[in-house]
Formats: structure tokens, sequence, C-alpha cells
């Protein structure tokens, strides 16, 4: 009797647990719009260079391949904490979200260079349309980013005083999606902002 | 029946497995790297180009919504499924739109 009871309200919270996780997948379809938003203007101003620099002068094809090296594999190793968090293994979890938060930091590192590198020279977001565009687009993908490590940062946080508990469990769940998903979108910024940027 | 169901946490995606990601992960270097070779050492022509980077960035967007996110069209999936095809359709719209509005009133103000 009492296991069925137990079962019933198991069944019911797990249920609840897939409702709450369907929502935050509207949240991310609606981050989806919001960076389509930003590639529409991206695409519509990135040849306003004005007295500016063109894009393709200041592209380094192979540090964007560095940055897209690092986001890659981050997004592979947080799959890898997943799986030690379904195998209840609270040591293993923690070591591979640990990976994957230092590999998070290099990209936005990465990327803040970038971004300090081309204001030294001159080429900051004021001076033309296209400019302005390359570092909306591009810097709102890095504060995603940065606000996922700060979020990873907690996780890692909550597993060492929790463990692997339920709730701990579905937290991972909808920062795994928001890790994946910023993966994707960075396949689009590096097609889109830097390859066809440069062709 | 407690230990299955917190082991699992699928909430509508596929199993994940560390197959399914190795997979995921194998192919996504195999089109970045395409996708950076075509482009860094000018292996074909400028229209090509285009269509065979953004065909490769297709390709990996499918292979890490299936492989990462595990996305399915099981009749549990599909409640995930729905809403992605439905922001594609929206984005398709915008973007689309977007740049059909402004292609237009370029040629016209010229």
């Amino acid at each position: 009797m009492t296991s069925t009871t137990l079962d019933h309200h198991h069944d019911h919270q797990a249920h609840s647990d897939s409702i709450d996780v369907f929502g935050f997948w509207i949240y991310i379809m609606t981050d989806c719009v919001l960076f389509a938003t930003l590639f529409a203007a991206f695409a519509v101003l990135h040849v306003d260079n004005a007295a500016g620099p063109t894009l393709k002068q200041i592209i380094h094809l192979p540090y964007v391949l560095g940055e897209t090296m690092f986001l890659l594999a981050s997004s592979f190793t947080y799959g890898l904490a997943m799986l030690g968090v379904y195998k209840q293994s609270r040591a293993r979890a923690v070591f591979w979200l640990i990976v994957t938060f230092c590999l998070g930091l290099s990209f936005v590192v990465m990327e803040v260079r970038e971004f300090m590198h081309l204001y030294a020279d001159g080429n900051s977001w004021h001076i033309s349309a296209a400019l302005s565009s390359f570092f909306t687009l591009v810097g709102t993908h890095g504060t995603h980013v940065s606000f996922g490590l700060i979020w990873m940062a907690l996780m890692i946080g909550q597993l060492l005083k929790y463990g692997t508990s339920p709730s701990v469990n579905r937290r991972l769940t909808y920062l795994g999606l928001f890790w994946h998903f910023l993966d994707i979108v960075w396949i689009f910024v590096f097609t889109i902002v830097y390859l066809m940027g440069v062709i | 029946m407690s230990d299955h169901a917190t082991t699992q946490m699928k909430y509508g995606a596929k199993a994940k497995t560390l197959k399914s990601y190795m997979t995921g992960l194998t192919l996504s270097l195999i089109f970045t790297f395409s996708a950076f070779a075509v482009i860094g050492k000018h292996l074909l022509s400028v229209p090509a180009s285009y269509i065979t980077i953004t065909a490769l960035a297709v390709a990996q967007l499918f292979a890490q919504v299936i492989c990462f996110l595990r996305m399915n069209v099981s009749r549990e999936g599909n409640w995930n499924t729905m809403p992605f095809i439905f922001t594609f359709i929206v984005v398709g719209v915008l973007v689309g739109g977007s740049l059909w509005i402004m292609y237009n009133l370029d040629v016209n103000m010229m």
C-alpha cells in the first residue's frame, strides 16, 4: 500500500518535472527568436561599413576555429557530466562540470580578447552599422555563455552540497538544454558571421 | 521504480548515451573542419562556398539536435519537437521576411 502511494507520488513528481522541462524548452525557443532577429539585423547591415574596415579585414579564421573547438568540446563534456549524474556518481558529474566550466571560460576569454583587440585598434561598435551588428550578435551570444558559466558554478556548488538529488538533476537538465543550445547558435555565428564574412 | 525514473530522466528526449555523444562530437568535428577548410583554403567558387557552408551548418544543427539534445518524433518527444518546428517557421519568416523587405527598400531607394 505504502509502496503504491509512493510510486504514485513519484510518478506525479516525474510528470510535473517533465512539464517544467517542457516550459524551459519553450524559453529556449523564444531565445532562438531573439537570436534570429539579431541575425536578420546582421544580414542586413554587415556590408554597411561606412568609414570603418570591412568585416573581412578584421576576421582571423584560425582564432575563430579555436573558439569553436572550445565550445564544441564543452558541449560534449557537459554530456559526460550528465552521464555521471544518471549513474548517480557525484564525483564524475562534478569533475566533468569543472572541465566544461574551464572550456566555456576559455571560449569567453578568447572572445573578450578578440573584442579588446578590435577596440584597441579603433574598430569598436560605434564606427559603422556593420560593426554595431557584429558586436551585438556575437556579444549577445558571449553574454549568454557567461551567464551559463555563472549558472554552472552554482550547480557545481549545489552538487557538492546536496548530491544528485532529483531537484538538482532537474536543474542540471535545464542547464544542459541551455548549454547545448548555445553551441548550436554558435554554429550559425561562425558560419554566417565569420566564414561568410571572409568569402 | 524510483531508481529507474531518476536514472533515466528523459523528459521527452531519447536516452542519452556515451555512444550518442561520441557520434554527435565526431559529426560536429567533421562538419566544422570541412566548413573551415572550404573557406580557409578557397577550395570552391564563391556561390558554391555559400551553398556548401550553409548545408554544413544545417547538417551540424541536426547532428547536435539529434545526438546532444536527443530530440525525436516519439509520442512523448513530439511535445518538444512541435515548438521546435514552430520556432523554425517563425525564424524563417523573421529572417527571410526582413531580408526580403530590406532588399526591396535598398533597390527602390537607389
